[in-house]
């Protein structure tokens, strides 16, 4: 298990080696720290991976299958929307970032210098986001119900943000397009893709790997579509 | 002394950025499904093996490997490296995006390694081989999407250092992963749509920011405030263009395989685009 973890963390180590010793040519600052902090990391991604396999999975593994046998759509529908808005809401990446683009929205003019002005506009963006990936697990869910494949509702997707680029301020674009990525913490992709992979496994005629995968998918797309929105309208 | 402290700290953020999803489950298990989970202790222990691991994990990445990467991103990009001395890079100075060739490759590198680092990630890949009955493998899907996130983390700071705008990156990639989708097989693009997503959390997100900031507030005319983001598009981007295209290569490898032994013409088969195209 430990060798695993270590063989994982391995590329990391080389490539800062690497670059430390033959390209910066600076002395390793602090080899020490730089020692336990490795040990550290290999224990606890060791850890991280069977609590995986004992707890994340067969919880979001079983609450689907509850959910699914339960055979009330409103139910589900109501779960994967607490779980996607829930689990976005206090995300710290998410959290770091709509501060920045409180600091882009007042320095371009759009909101006023003031920390209140910029305290409310990051958490409305915050809102809009976790919102977002609320909405985007109960549209993945209903498509995993639905059997629909899932190239077109990601490419009418993509068109959508296309088409809002062309619309949205310059300034809160790049925040939108990366607000996808930073929805979707440790916990929270191993319960949604139990759940979906649990779901496609419960309802007959549907297969785990084509209608099970897909989740984080929406999670990732749909902020992007709701950031441009809230830049063209706020 | 300090390590014990910053230990105890992370532990009290971790439970509180698990206590609402711990809450939605809990809701959900007791009013909606209303009986206990099959194996409650063991998933009780499980629990607390994520929690004890995601605790240890990131206290040992703030000790380890952020401040080095941080460093490092800023030591790259300063231009003292760059052109040995800082007064060429006055206002109105524009470099030339070659200058910036190690930087490229770091991006490149470190983008890669963190990726195979990616607990996240790692889950994917796990369930993905499980519910594939192996056809999958773990492995090659985490090599794939690395790759996919070199690739795209490199040509986001060739871009921070040229000043395109993003949209057409973007757009143009779109435009990629729609004709591929098209050619994939049907198994494989859910989960390369998944794996744009997952890519980019604990490991890879704070190493990516400070090379984006370093960039974007060394170079004249960029700002840190605007062109500092993008890098994590880049990184759910390109994944999903290099496990459509693993999959592809697997099944071409396959074929040609298959041909081989059963002794046809092998030129028959050699464009298999224009045969899926038929």
């Amino acid at each position: 298990m430990l060798a695993g973890a270590f063989r994982d963390l391995l590329p990391i180590v080389l490539v800062i080696a690497f670059f430390q010793v033959a390209v910066v040519r600076q002395p390793f600052p602090d080899l020490g720290n730089v020692l336990i902090g490795f040990v550290l990391v290999v224990i606890g991604l060791a850890l991280f991976i069977q609590g995986l396999e004992t707890a994340l999975f067969p919880i979001g593994e079983a609450m689907a299958d509850a959910l699914a046998r339960k055979g009330s759509p409103v139910a589900l529908f109501a779960f994967a929307f607490c779980l996607g808005f829930g689990t976005t809401v206090a995300e710290p990446a998410l959290i770091a970032v709509t501060g920045e683009a409180a600091k882009i929205a007042s320095a371009a003019g759009v909101i006023g210098a003031d920390t209140d002005a910029m305290q409310s506009y990051a958490f409305q963006l915050r809102m809009t986001v976790a919102l977002s990936v609320g909405f985007a697990l109960v549209v993945g869910v209903l498509r995993i119900l639905m059997g629909w494949p899932i190239q077109y509702l990601i490419i009418g997707g993509y068109l959508v943000v296309m088409a809002l680029t062309q619309f949205a301020p310059e300034d809160i674009v790049g925040i939108a397009y990366d607000s996808g990525g930073v929805t979707t913490s440790t916990i929270t992709v191993p319960l949604v893709t139990a759940l979906g992979v649990g779901l496609a496994s419960a309802i007959r005629g549907r297969n785990p790997i084509i209608d099970g995968f897909g989740l984080i998918a929406f999670a990732s797309l749909s902020p992007m579509i709701f950031v441009l929105l809230f830049g063209i309208l706020v | 002394m300090q390590l014990i402290l910053h230990l105890l700290n992370t532990t009290l953020s971790t439970l509180v950025d698990v206590a609402p999803i711990v809450a939605i489950l809990a809701a959900f298990q007791f009013i909606v499904i209303r009986k206990p989970p099959p194996n409650l202790g063991r998933m009780m222990v499980g629990f607390i093996y994520v929690l004890a691991g995601l605790t240890l994990f990131l206290v040992g990445l703030e000790q380890a490997l952020f401040p080095v990467g941080e460093t490092m991103a800023a030591q790259l990009t300063d231009p003292k490296f760059l052109y040995g001395d800082a007064h060429k890079f006055q206002a109105g100075f524009q470099p030339f995006w070659w200058d910036y060739a190690w930087v490229y490759a770091f991006a490149a590198a470190i983008g890669f390694a963190t990726t195979i680092a990616e607990p996240s990630l790692i889950a994917v890949a796990i369930k993905a081989e499980q519910i594939s009955g192996g056809a999958i493998k773990a492995n090659g899907l985490r090599i794939a999407v690395a790759i996919g996130v070199a690739v795209g983390v490199s040509l986001g700071t060739f871009r921070i250092v040229t000043g395109t705008p993003l949209p057409y990156y973007i757009m143009i990639g779109y435009m990629v992963v729609v004709l591929q989708t098209f050619w994939a097989s049907k198994e494989i693009i859910p989960l390369a749509y998944d794996s744009g997503g997952v890519t980019t959390s604990t490991v890879t997100v704070p190493v990516l920011a400070a090379l984006g900031l370093g960039l974007a507030s060394t170079i004249p005319g960029r700002s840190p405030l605007i062109d500092g983001f993008g890098l994590i598009a880049f990184a759910s981007l390109f994944p999903i263009m290099a496990v459509m295209g693993y999959a592809s290569i697997g099944n071409f490898v396959r074929r040609r395989v298959r041909v081989n032994a059963s002794g046809e013409n092998l030129n028959k088969d050699i464009d298999p685009e224009l045969e899926e195209r038929q």
